[in-house]
């Protein structure tokens, strides 16, 4: 099943550069998708589109039945339900605890407190991070805020896991720590889009993997491919 | 139930964001604080204003002379023609007999003179006292009533009443232009520090967008915070109001150059429905404030 389709998308910043252009690409249900490219190459446009902060020039984006592409801004909320997002950078909020800062994820659904916290209390569990719950980001260490911010982002059981380089700021070990979360989440049937420079973890994964290079989709290599640099 | 605990989560939201960024609370506070002062001092001249102005305006007296002749029917007929007129408050009727029993008073010579005049021979007239509703519009009524059988001289202090007609005008303009440029000042500089403490606030505001919370959803809690923010800058003001005010009214005892005319209001009720007012343009302030400076950050 068919879960994102990107058909003939076009993106020209304001600036005159063209981020994507031409560009088809379909994701089915339960995949997970390596997108990877060198600086400049479209990949962050691609990824942003896929949450609604860009808007394509062109061309359709349909997520899970919504065309992203017409979405108006405050119906985007409806499309951010259906997904999560992890930064590079995590996103957290300093003031709240590891706990709050899952929990302000589901407070939009207006759920009972005592739903919350079982919901909550899963998900941290999920990514290993169950006894941190009272801390405060500022006390983790780089890979435990990202599995607080993978915990934020699935505590809404999204169809659908977007990652913008999660291990952009993180040491291989740790790196390989968070892939395994990730993995998991994945086994469990979300589909998950992830960009990386990270060539050693695409190797070690061996999922799908899409290269872009100057706003076109140039490789497409199927589950189990090796992703080999400019080959 | 789901809607209840929605409103419920907004104001504990709200609150406890009032307290997690205290320095920036604090400085819109001080601002809404500062400003809610000055607008106070302003309301409190312009009423007092107002209230001098009104004060010489109902101690305006038209004095209706009628002709010596004129009989009992007569004088019914005229006082049921002035009782028609729109602008005409009070009537009251004073013989000429009355107005030489008032003239004789606390003077020896006078009385003495009045003493010897009979009925006849007293040169006063009889007379009507009138007191207008609007001073604005004495002129047309004063031609009015001289238009009546009878009336023989009106008498009202013409130059004078022109005078203070025209002055009021221009005090009372002047006042509520004041006081609604005050309001508009401060409503746009609170936007302007609530807006800087948004601003520090922009990652939340994006998160909430990113994990799905609706715009109006984002919107509320920031609108209430206003509304906490403005109640809370507010005390000091209304406290300010009220005890300044009860004061400064029993310093003067409550007249201003001991003036029978230039009576300063009575502070109950009018500090509190002042406290209200200031309280209801802080809230509304803050608001109109926190909404705005959102409003800007909604688009990411």
């Amino acid at each position: 099943m068919e879960l994102i389709r990107i058909a003939d998308v076009q993106k020209t910043y304001k600036n005159g550069v063209v981020a994507l252009y031409d560009f088809d690409l379909s994701i089915k249900k339960g995949e997970f998708v390596f997108v990877i490219g060198a600086s400049g190459s479209g990949k962050s446009t691609l990824i942003k589109m896929l949450y609604r902060e860009e808007k394509p020039d062109k061309g359709e984006i349909i997520i899970g039945g919504i065309n992203v592409a017409k979405l108006k801004n405050r119906k985007v909320y409806i499309l951010r339900r259906k997904l999560g997002v992890v930064f590079q950078d995590f996103k957290l909020l300093p003031k709240l605890t590891v706990y709050e800062n899952v929990a302000f994820a589901l407070e939009v659904f207006a759920w009972d407190k005592k739903e919350i916290y079982k919901r909550v209390m899963q998900v941290l569990e999920l990514v290993g991070l169950k006894h941190k719950v009272r801390q405060y980001p500022d006390q983790l260490s780089g890979g435990e805020q990202q599995r607080v911010v993978i915990a934020r982002a699935i505590v809404n059981k999204p169809k659908l896991l977007i990652c913008d380089e999660p291990t952009g700021n993180l040491d291989p070990d740790t790196s390989m720590e968070i892939m395994k979360v990730l993995e998991e989440i994945n086994n469990m049937g979300t589909t998950i889009i992830m960009a990386t420079h990270d060539r050693e973890i695409v190797n070690k994964m061996k999922k799908r993997v899409i290269v872009i290079e100057e706003g076109k989709l140039v490789k497409d290599y199927e589950k189990g491919q090796y992703y080999n640099e400019r080959a | 139930m789901k809607g209840l605990r929605t409103i419920k989560r907004y104001f504990r939201d709200a609150a406890k964001s009032v307290v997690r960024n205290f320095p920036l609370s604090l400085a819109s506070i001080s601002c809404i604080t500062i400003t809610l002062i000055v607008v106070a001092v302003s309301i409190v001249i312009s009423y007092n204003v107002e209230n001098f102005a009104e004060s010489i305006r109902k101690d305006v007296t038209v004095v209706v002379f009628l002709d010596n002749d004129t009989t009992e029917e007569q004088v019914n007929e005229i006082e049921k023609k002035l009782k028609k007129m729109d602008n005409i408050a009070s009537i009251e009727f004073k013989t000429k007999q009355e107005a030489a029993d008032e003239a004789k008073e606390g003077n020896e010579i006078f009385e003495t003179v009045v003493d010897g005049w009979t009925d006849d021979t007293n040169p006063l007239l009889d007379s009507f006292m009138l007191k207008v509703k609007n001073v604005e519009e004495i002129k047309e009524t004063v031609s009015e009533i001289k238009k009546i059988d009878k009336v023989n001289t009106i008498n009202y202090g013409e130059d004078i009443v022109d005078q203070l007609v025209t002055v009021f005008k221009v005090i009372e303009k002047v006042c509520i232009g004041a006081v609604i440029a005050l309001v508009i000042v401060t409503a746009f500089l609170i936007a302007n520090t609530i807006k800087l403490a948004i601003f520090a606030r922009k990652t939340e505001i994006e998160i909430m967008r990113l994990v799905g919370a609706s715009n109006i959803s984002i919107k509320v809690p920031f609108i209430i915070e206003g509304l906490f923010l403005g109640a809370i800058g507010s005390i000091i003001p209304i406290i300010a109001t009220i005890y300044g005010y009860i004061a400064l009214y029993d310093y003067f005892g409550g007249k201003l150059f001991s003036s029978s005319l230039a009576k300063l209001i009575e502070p109950n009720p009018f500090v509190y429905l002042t406290s209200l007012l200031l309280l209801g343009i802080g809230m509304l302030v803050g608001m109109f404030g926190s909404w705005r400076a959102v409003k800007k950050y909604l688009k990411i």
